[in-house]
């Protein structure tokens, strides 16, 4: 046995997961080939909106290589459901039925309309071709604004509106807050819609298991878990007989926290053809037939009082579905519901959702889901409570936090934020970025007339993750529970198996839970294998989203461990011939207090449990233990962001010269993979912020196809990030630990946006929408100098 | 069907394939080098960027029999006799990945910068690398990595 150092929680541990990766050896879906295995088509509605009069595949079917074609009506009983949404928020949400091939209607450009099943992609691909489709366009509703009125096109007739439900809620006498305030700011902001963008597409490999009637998919997604019970759901197949494996999988960012029609056709075909059947997203497809994130309207009222002190809050939101609801669609902005009121305290608050079908791609979780949204709305509109009365952002902000606590406090949306320290966090990024200095900068450049302005940016955001507690999920009438499992085995040569529900696609699980093991149990990350990701030997989790893995994954491999702990003591207790409570447990070692040579090792500990010889008598063999964790309250990291940008004023660039972060996850397992995560996350916040835009034209055609046509920020376009971290524990669980992989892109659209406005603010500029593209600054730039409102 | 003569990772390859095979899925499919992906079909992403002769391509955007005559390294051939390329060290030490997705063609786009230009400055590794696309790291790490494997090659 290697002898175990102190801790490696905190510590640096260099990933495990990377070796397989570096050198080409990890095992992606689209690796797999198994005998036999066939591969699948989809062709895809190229209209918005139209009724499918005609289909025909029997061209399709002559083809060379092709071995069969199926339509919706072909397939449609092989299908006990339709494709479930897992989160009806209201008691009357509408929602169409929604079906793996689109029966009679393509209800968005990507709508699937039928698949072809040939000997390779290539051939599959082609034959799509042959496939007559006669469609008859319909009328097509884009902007959810036209889509609630009274005579707007109906994306699906049946349910008679466009609006699939209204989930309001309100905290205290909002309509005081407003009376009494001297200043009420109203401002109206856009979440313009995103694309994912995982680099690895989404893959499908479904092979019939001929013994159990069963099936295994192989897929590539966050959720095995949440997929096997929906693919039960839908195809009829008892859950016992279906196992899904996420193999290795190429980020998701909530794209992949979902449940997809391809994985339900090529089980349904698997099946019938009594073959393997191997489908692939191609980029184009990704764009249309992957879910898209955000697309809001954030209509904002802020009552305030003359010295800016907060008195109310009134959040009227529009949420854009998309054609369809997919897995948590229509809960996406009921995540951020409790979030608009940020980290400053006071007494009244209102929030409604409107959520709006049109003909576009469905929405669904993006990195951050909701939250983004919330605090970009409340920290735009601090910052411009802040230019109305002329105070710094600094100071607005600070009047208004709440004192640094670190038990749970009741926050003006009714929940209960579990440990916030504000000004902590807020000093501290003022001193990295040297605030003064920057705005002295400013200042000179301004008197210069500079045509590059300099502009200061803030963000003091938290957010709500960890999810979840499930009796809280349950309230808001989510489908699924919060809990996590983890299971923990030492063998008898004291080496360890970690059993995970969560399903990591890029956070370092293998590493980090490695160390909390290793921890625990005296021994080596190395000593530890982490096992996940596959549903026949992981069959208990609820998956890797809403930055849970580590405070509710994480804390169940904490306890667990704990558990194999409490029985090692028994059986070190029973070798030694002493009484538990006079062992102690250091480095690897059990030993009498006060007679350190009388001591057992681990691996003596587990030899024993293994033999099941020198074990007290009647217990049983085995050092084993499974641990169910739910959360009783959610995680709020929190942070103080300061992004600082220069403007060309004369072409509308922006270019992030720095951004400094001070972020606050509670006690961090491994600092590498933190910084990594709150790098990544400002990245895809920044990308919001000035690049990107799923774009449609007036017929519903996504302008925005491919990656040519939208803008992802390569490494030029990036800057470097320089962070700092305080550590404010949970006490929502044992290990204090906070979630900290969305923090980052929940935190920096606003610090963006709010720069640009900052450096523009010569020119009376004070509002611009995400991006800040070139252009739209330009734009902005023109609209001020000529007197109008920007 | 063409005939396809090619050297990948220092073995001998000869296969009959069609004229509009892409060289990514005759890695993958033909030879089995599944340690270079596709990202996006349109040469936009670089996550299927191989050395051809020496210099990057993006192997998705060359067909196979482009490639006959040709030599091919792939981020399966750069590890000699179990050791891994400076590059592969430096992206493990300075977390240049986390989904590793992108991360073959990273490297291999990087080897390829540091061959043209063996002492980069910051904003030349960062355009040196605009034709690959990391969705997870923010990039910071990657060019932190390309900078210790400069360090130690140049």
């Amino acid at each position: 046995m290697t002898e175990a150092p102190e801790r490696y929680v905190g510590g640096g541990v260099p990933r495990k997961e990377d070796p397989a990766l570096v050198t080409g050896r990890a095992n992606w879906t689209d690796n797999i080939k198994l005998p036999g295995m066939l591969h699948m088509a989809v062709l895809r509605s190229p209209f918005a909106h139209a009724k499918i009069t005609n289909l025909d595949v029997s061209a399709a079917l002559e083809q060379p290589g092709v071995v069969a074609a199926f339509t919706g009506n072909d397939l449609a009983d092989d299908w006990a459901a339709a494709m479930p949404c897992a989160w009806p928020v209201t008691e009357d949400i509408k929602m169409p039925d929604h079906w793996p091939l689109a029966k009679d209607e393509a209800n968005f450009m990507g709508d699937a309309v039928a698949v072809v099943i040939a000997d390779d992609r290539y051939t599959a691909q082609d034959a799509l071709e042959f496939i007559e489709v006669d469609y008859e366009p319909l009328d097509v509703v884009l902007d959810m604004e036209e889509a609630i009125k009274d005579d707007a096109p109906l994306v699906h007739e049946d349910l008679e509106t466009n609006t699939s439900f209204v989930w309001p809620l309100e905290v205290g006498d909002v309509e005081g807050a407003f009376e009494q305030a001297d200043v009420v700011v109203k401002e109206r902001y856009i979440q313009q819609r995103l694309i994912p963008n995982a680099i690895e597409p989404r893959a499908v490999v479904a092979q019939m298991e001929p013994t159990s009637d069963g099936i295994t998919l192989y897929t590539s997604t966050q959720v095995p878990h949440l997929v096997r019970m929906m693919l039960s759901l839908v195809t009829g197949i008892p859950d016992q007989r279906v196992r899904v494996v996420a193999p290795d999988v190429g980020g998701g960012f909530g794209s992949k926290l979902n449940f997809y029609a391809e994985e339900v056709l090529a089980t349904n075909i698997a099946r019938r053809l009594g073959v393997p059947i191997k489908w692939v997203e191609d980029r184009s497809e990704n764009y249309m037939a992957t879910i898209h994130g955000r697309d809001q309207i954030q209509d904002i009222e802020l009552a305030a009082t003359s010295e800016g002190k907060i008195l109310g809050l009134r959040a009227n939101i529009m949420a854009d579905m998309g054609a369809y609801m997919q897995l948590v669609t229509p809960g996406i902005p009921i995540l951020g519901a409790f979030m608009y009121c940020g980290v400053y305290t006071f007494g009244a608050y209102s929030f409604t959702c409107t959520g709006v079908f049109t003909n576009k791609t469905p929405t669904d979780a993006y990195r951050g889901a909701g939250r983004p949204e919330a605090a970009y709305a409340i920290e735009r509109i601090v910052d411009a409570l802040a230019r109305r009365l002329d105070m710094d952002p600094a100071e607005i902000r600070r009047k208004n936090f709440y004192e640094p606590f670190d038990e749970p406090t009741a926050t003006p949306a009714g929940i209960q934020y579990d440990s916030l320290n504000l000004p902590l966090v807020l000093d501290r990024v003022l001193e990295m970025a040297d605030y003064e200095g920057l705005r002295e900068e400013q200042r000179r450049r301004r008197e210069d007339d500079d045509p590059v302005q300099l502009g200061i940016g803030f963000s003091t955001y938290t957010e709500i993750c960890g999810l979840a507690p499930s009796q809280v999920l349950a309230s808001l009438r989510y489908g699924a529970p919060g809990w996590e499992s983890a299971t923990v085995r030492m063998f008898g040569s004291g080496k360890v198996e970690v059993v995970t529900g969560t399903s990591p696609h890029g956070q370092g699980h293998v590493t980090s839970w490695s160390q909390i093991t290793a921890d625990a149990l005296g021994v080596t990350p190395d000593d530890v294998e982490v096992i996940h990701g596959d549903t026949a030997t992981s069959p208990h989790g609820l998956d890797t989203y809403g930055s849970r893995s580590l405070p509710v994954g994480g804390v169940a491999v904490h306890l667990a461990a704990q558990k194999v702990m409490d029985k090692a003591r028994k059986i070190a207790a029973h070798m030694l011939e002493a009484s538990e409570d006079d062992l102690e447990f250091e480095g690897g070692k059990f030993s009498v207090a006060g007679s350190p040579d009388q001591n057992v090792t681990i691996n003596d500990v587990a030899g024993a449990a293994f033999g099941g010889v020198n074990i007290p008598e009647g217990m049983e063999p085995g050092l084993t233990a499974d641990y169910f964790y739910d959360p009783p309250n959610f995680v709020f990291p929190f942070g103080a962001h300061i992004c600082v940008v220069e403007v060309d004023t004369e072409t509308g660039k922006t270019r992030v010269r720095d951004y400094f972060g001070v972020d606050d996850c509670g006690p961090v397992i491994n600092p590498i993979i933190v910084d990594g995560q709150v790098h990544g996350g400002i990245a895809q916040g920044i990308a919001q912020a000035l690049y990107e835009e799923a774009i449609y034209d007036e017929d519903g055609m996504l302008v925005t196809g491919s990656m040519v046509d939208y803008m992802i920020p390569g490494a030029p376009e990036l800057p470097n990030y320089t962070l700092d971290r305080t550590v404010t524990p949970s006490p929502t669980n044992p290990m204090g630990v906070k979630g900290i992989g969305e923090a980052g892109t929940i935190g920096s659209p606003p610090a963006v946006i709010n720069a640009v406005i900052d450096a523009l603010e010569p020119f009376g500029v004070t509002h611009i929408d995400m991006p800040a593209s070139p252009m739209r600054v330009w734009e902005t730039i023109q609209a001020a100098k000529n007197g109008g409102d920007a | 069907m063409r005939k396809v003569r090619v050297k990948v990772n220092g073995g001998d390859f000869e296969h009959e394939v069609e004229p509009r095979m892409l060289l990514v899925h005759y890695l993958r499919e033909e030879l089995n080098l599944t340690g270079t992906m596709v990202g996006c079909n349109t040469s936009n992403c670089g996550a299927c960027t191989v050395l051809m002769d020496g210099e990057s391509v993006k192997s998705c955007t060359v067909f196979a029999v482009q490639a006959d005559g040709h030599e091919i390294t792939t981020v399966q051939g750069l590890a000699e006799n179990g050791n891994w390329h400076p590059m592969q060290t430096a992206f493990h030490e300075n977390h240049g990945l986390q989904c590793g997705y992108c991360t073959p063609g990273m490297i291999m786009a990087s080897i390829s910068l540091l061959q043209e230009n063996p002492d980069p400055t910051e904003d030349e590794i960062r355009e040196g690398l605009e034709g690959n696309y990391c969705r997870c790291t923010g990039y910071e790490n990657i060019i932190k990595s390309v900078q210790q494997a400069a360090g130690q090659t140049s």
